[in-house]
């Protein structure tokens, strides 16, 4: 019994766990539990050890046994067609998303998954998607083998209504590629070109070529011309179209301007043109937005109920059980809920013992025990025996799949505060216009010849490339700095609009409360070993959270059996073990009168052969950093708290937000999207941070939703922003850091400006080369590339962010 | 300097044939996932190894 203290320091040589509950040694190793030696097993025997080799313990734990059950929905002919990418007779593909994927061996692993299935004739990684590409021979495997060998594996992939409903592939972003390409190739091209041109040359052959070289130049603007640069003449006449004047708007007039007063020079026989500021022009400008496009492929910002649903539920007909797809349940529908699943749709309790865990959807901690005829919202996770229930609700019709149908979710989420580069691009627009038709009236009264030179000339030299640049790279480059930090962005645009924010709501459960760390200690004469043993061995028989809690606190191995078990609902248990009569339960339960003000934390009392030992107090503990997080945001923000919980914990936390009307406890799912439109309406842009699908509301609503989370591989509501929950002491930061990056984009655009006036003070007096515009256009832009990337690096560095 | 004219032609020939080796590339999926094969191309086969089926047969999406 002594070594016990030696087991811990032993790790699984499958997942690197600690052997905290068992010790099970196989072939030389080490494995903390069933499930991760079976893995070790199957691999060994398949000849795929090289798994272990490339990284240590590369692993999941595996301490729930996958049952053979759990993808019956999988032999669904509909399921399979909506899940496939492709397939014929003897080829079937499909994408599947793996969440737990983490190394290189796991890489390895899922690319040679045919070593262990032989129906499967490919399997590629996309590591940064998380994704695995399969092809497999229907005659010999299924969908379902698949993803029970896959899950078996560790690498459950991650399979939602979402993937049934809509399968778009995001073509976008090669588009963009070969727009850069082609006006890289184009750009290059015309330079080389263009050089005997720049240096005079063809002084030496008498012009013999410069005919030649122009109409070269000409054909090879023209795919940047049509190809790469079209996005921008769409977008700026749409931008015409709507009335909202957007910096697209100068940038498509002046490489139209550019592209239409080259090809006359070219072919009038006048000069050569601006084909390469031009083309220059183009590629710089894609640069830039391929540079802002970065995005976090795993993540996704846009989940709602429908990724958190199950896919499929066990239904009851003529008293046999099929499974059916969520969509495709109706009213009267009679469901089975197993341990551990959710419950898809509203529904009543028929038969069975129901604890329901509605941790996610209200913000309530503790599960719920519901009586037989109740009705159970959907959405809530069934904790113990299985039960059957009637669907009153579909699923699109339930109480908590209401809150989607609030017009928060419909409107298109156009931000609210005006961008800067919008303010600037306004006004830039309109006096760009004046100076050009000024010029032009000018040169017109003066020197007719010049006046149509110099107009174009004004609209060549000001487009503003350098000014379209730096929002990108300034806003760009904060995007993955903070990205660094596991603070992950939806958009560049959020950014800015986080630098504006003066209000700050926060969510109490998850969100302020750390769901899986709460604080134990026990109170009372100190526990013998043996007396460890047999209430370890007792809150095992138990699922009770409170049960599970106090077993890990206790770590014991070796567990005794328990020959008697008896549990009280929502009190308690009691229980033989080692002919030693255990009582473990709340006050009531164990007849000891109660203090008053005990309702502030959990007490679990120990009662071993009528002799009261103590009791365990459970604590909810708030994250790290909370006292520094509020303290530090008070003088910019205010700070108010919304809680689905009762109000137990009111005293805990007037400390950390000062005054008491700022907390707002009982708040359901629409309550906290409706005191966010409220705040809203009294001019307050408002951040808020949330965790669950009860704050899927809130946070769309809000200004910036930012959804906390202690995995990003796990669910998140569809959100702004996504951060890791082990940074939240780090949020004032990271809104410092976004404040400053809006300092950088204004320092940037004055530098971009002076560029413009430097070649507008040339182009109003008609003397403008195109020399000189192709000298001074990658200048500006390089340097407005260069300083806002450096800048915005440097300051996070003096934010504390590396 | 007529020669001028064949050397121009053939420059851009050149040029040519690499922007349709890119944009070759960009068609394959080359693009789409620029971590994944760095990691890939460092793994051995095990040497007692049965004859790999074909694992090169990509999926294309």
């Amino acid at each position: 019994m002594g070594n016990q203290q030696l087991i811990n320091f032993t790790t699984c040589f499958h997942c690197g766990e600690s052997c905290a509950i068992e010790i099970l040694p196989y072939d030389h190793h080490s494995f903390c539990c069933k499930g991760c030696l079976t893995v070790y097993q199957l691999l060994s025997d398949n000849n795929l050890c090289s798994y272990y080799n490339l990284e240590n313990a590369p692993g999941t734990q595996q301490l729930h046994p996958v049952l053979s059950s759990s993808y019956s929905y999988l032999d669904d002919e509909k399921i399979i067609q909506q899940l496939l990418t492709y397939k014929d007779e003897n080829i079937a593909r499909v994408i599947f998303f793996i969440p737990t994927m983490h190394c290189s061996s796991c890489i390895w692993l899922l690319e040679h998954i045919y070593k262990l299935d032989g129906g499967v004739t490919g399997a590629r990684v996309q590591f940064m998607k998380k994704e695995l590409h399969i092809s497999y021979n229907p005659r010999q495997t299924s969908l379902r083998k698949i993803v029970t060998l896959l899950s078996r594996l560790g690498y459950e992939p991650a399979i939602s209504l979402n993937d049934l409903e809509k399968r778009v592939q995001k073509d976008d972003n090669r588009k963009l590629i070969y727009q850069i390409g082609v006006a890289g190739f184009c750009f290059g091209n015309i330079m080389l070109i263009s050089f005997p041109e720049y240096f005079g040359l063809d002084s030496f052959t008498k012009g013999s070529f410069s005919k030649l070289f122009g109409y070269i130049n000409l054909i090879l603007s023209l795919p940047v011309f049509f190809f790469s640069a079209r996005d921008y003449f769409i977008a700026a006449w749409k931008g015409i179209r709507s009335k909202f004047i957007s910096i697209d708007i100068p940038l498509a007039l002046g490489i139209l301007v550019m592209f239409v007063r080259s090809t006359y020079e070219v072919v009038s026989g006048h000069g050569i043109g601006w084909f390469d500021t031009h083309a220059g022009l183009v590629f710089f400008l894609l640069i830039g937005k391929w540079f802002q496009q970065k995005t976090f492929d795993t993540l996704s910002f846009e989940r709602d109920y429908k990724s958190y649903f199950p896919i499929a539920v066990t239904v009851l007909r003529d008293n046999s059980e099929t499974t059916l797809p969520v969509t495709s349940l109706s009213i009267g529908d009679r469901i089975l809920i197993r341990n551990n699943e959710l419950i898809p749709a509203d529904a009543i309790l028929l038969k069975g013992d129901a604890h329901i865990d509605f941790s996610f959807v209200t913000g309530e901690s503790d599960p719920m025990h519901k009586v037989l005829g109740e009705i159970i919202y959907a959405g809530g996770r069934q904790i113990g025996h299985t039960i059957e229930l009637e669907v009153c609700k579909k699923v699109s019709q339930s109480y908590l799949t209401q809150l989607w149908n609030n017009e928060a979710f419909s409107k298109d989420q156009r931000s609210s505060i005006e961008s800067f580069q919008q303010l600037v691009s306004r006004y830039f627009t309109l006096a760009l216009l004046i100076i050009a038709f000024a010029s032009a009236g000018w040169w017109l009264v003066m020197a007719p010849s010049l006046a149509l030179n110099a107009f174009t000339a004004v609209l060549i030299i000001a487009c503003p490339c350098a000014l379209a640049l730096s929002s990108p790279f300034a806003l760009g480059t904060a995007m993955r700095i903070l990205g660094k930090h596991q603070f992950y962005i939806k958009s560049p645009q959020v950014i800015e609009q986080l630098a504006h924010m003066d209000t700050i709501v926060f969510d109490k459960t998850g969100t302020l409360t750390q769901p899986s760390a709460a604080s134990i200690h026990f109170h009372g004469k100190e526990l013998s070993l043996v007396e460890k043993k047999l209430i370890a061995s007792l809150v095992s028989q138990s699922i009770h959270p409170l049960s599970q809690k106090i077993k890990s606190f206790l770590v014991q191995s070796n567990l005794l059996s328990v020959s008697t078990l008896k549990e009280t609902t929502g009190k308690g248990l009691s229980g033989t073990v080692d002919n030693h009569s255990i009582s473990i339960g709340s006050a009531a339960f164990l007849n000891i009168p109660q203090a008053a003000d005990d309702n502030l934390s959990t007490k679990v009392y120990i009662d071993i052969d009528n002799n009261l030992l103590g009791y365990f107090q459970v604590d909810h503990t708030y994250r790290k950093g909370l006292k520094e997080v509020t303290d530090l945001l008070r003088p910019t923000y205010e700070q108010y708290l919304l809680s689905g919980d009762n109000e137990k914990e009111k005293e805990k936390l007037i400390p950390y937000f000062k005054e008491e009307n700022r907390l707002f406890f009982k708040q359901s799912p629409a309550d906290k999207l409706f005191f966010i439109q409220q705040l809203q309406s009294t001019n307050k842009h408002v951040i808020m941070i949330g965790d669950g699908l009860n704050d899927a509301g809130a946070l769309r609503a809000a200004n910036v939703g930012i959804s906390i989370t202690e995995s990003t591989s796990h669910f998140s509501p569809a959100s702004d922003v996504i951060m890791s929950a082990s940074m939240f002491d780090k949020l004032p930061t990271y809104l410092a850091f976004s404040k400053n990056t809006l300092k950088v984009i204004h320092a940037s655009f004055i530098i971009s400006l002076m560029y413009n006036i430097v070649g507008l003070s040339f182009a109003v007096q008609g003397t403008l080369s195109p020399l000189f515009a192709a000298i001074l256009m990658p200048l500006s832009s390089v340097t407005v590339i260069v300083f806002t990337t450096i800048s915005t690096t440097l300051l996070s560095r003096k934010g504390g962010l590396q | 300097m007529s020669v001028m004219f064949i050397l121009i032609g053939c420059s851009l020939l050149l040029a040519l044939g690499f922007l349709s080796a890119f944009i070759w590339s960009v068609k394959s999926g080359q693009m789409d996932d620029d971590y994944t094969p760095s990691v890939r191309i460092l793994f051995d086969d095990a040497p007692q190894s049965e004859t790999p089926s074909d694992v090169t047969s990509l999926p294309k999406t």
